[in-house]
């Protein structure tokens, strides 16, 4: 890769494409990196959330505490997103289709979190659960729909 | 004088909250799902496959119309739900099946695909557990006279 980005650049006389290559593959590799971190925070809340309800229990501070978290992290995956596609990058899969499933990504633990908070009882931590296997099956579609080269 | 008294609960019967949250949940999530991307298809590339995409859009307003149902309450929206959901599981069945027996009929995947394997199969199970729960719910008494304290025998 390294061979095939210099002799590109001796070639091509445009000297000023070429710094932002490297930017956006460094770019890329964030967005990855993101979604791992998405994908795995979103089951150990559904795991955490499952526990709670087998327990009997409903979601408490520290449940809706760890929903935040998740959810800053869905928001900075957004945010990275639209930033790489501000930059060139093209969603195989579409930039529309990329950005709705990114922002349904972000929404969707906070719904939960709103459910759990209006049924009290281990049900509503049932419902944090279906929030974050729903979160990685998302993270699943959005890998798919961003395209597996990151170039 | 007595306005409200905590014994007497509305008439209603709850068939939205306890599970019937985790449902309420579930179908919400589900008409979002199906609706946007119904929605967008039937937008962006109707010539594509228009039969996927009108049942897409057809599961979308069942999912709409369960949820509202739910959320609503009392006998006659249940008995509504109940059919809906019936509805729902005849609409997974058959288009699950001919999209595997008869495949040339879709063009492109609709929410029901093959029992909504690319949902997870959630769309198969979802009108199972909503029939159970919708049936379950009939059986108990209207305005809930059991102390408490008295744990539940018959708790799934």
């Amino acid at each position: 890769m390294v061979l095939r980005l210099s002799s590109a650049r001796i070639e091509s006389p445009h000297a000023q494409c070429s710094p932002s290559v490297p930017l956006h593959r460094a770019a890329g590799e964030v967005t990855g990196a993101l979604t791992a971190v998405v994908s795995v925070a979103a089951l150990l809340l559904a795991a955490w959330c499952g526990f709670a309800t087998a327990r009997d229990q409903p979601t408490k501070d520290w449940h809706l505490i760890g929903m935040a978290v998740v959810t800053v992290l869905a928001l900075a995956q957004l945010v990275v997103g639209i930033v790489e596609i501000a930059n060139g990058h093209k969603p195989t899969g579409g930039t529309v289709i990329f950005l709705a499933y990114a922002v349904g990504a972000v929404l969707t633990v906070p719904a939960a979190g709103f459910m759990s908070l209006i049924e009290r009882t281990r049900w509503g931590s049932a419902i944090g659960a279906a929030g974050g296997v729903v979160l990685a099956a998302l993270e699943l579609r959005l890998v798919e729909i961003w395209g597996g080269g990151h170039g | 004088m007595a306005e409200a008294q905590p014994t007497q609960e509305k008439p209603r019967r709850k068939i939205g909250e306890g599970p019937g949250r985790l449902l309420v949940s579930l179908y919400g999530l589900f008409t979002v799902a199906a609706g946007s991307r119904s929605v967008y298809q039937l937008i962006a590339q109707y010539h594509k496959a228009p039969l996927s995409y009108w049942l897409s859009a057809f599961a979308a307003l069942v999912y709409a119309f369960i949820l509202v149902t739910l959320v609503r309450g009392g006998e006659s929206a249940r008995r509504i739900a109940l059919a809906c959901c019936g509805v729902e599981l005849a609409g997974v069945l058959v288009v699950g099946t001919l999209s595997i027996v008869t495949p040339s009929w879709f063009h492109d995947q609709t929410v029901w695909s093959y029992y909504g394997a690319g949902y997870v199969c959630i769309p198969l199970i979802l009108p199972v557990t909503g029939i159970l729960w919708l049936r379950r719910a009939a059986g108990q008494p209207e305005a809930d006279p059991l102390p408490l304290a008295e744990p539940q025998p018959a708790d799934a």
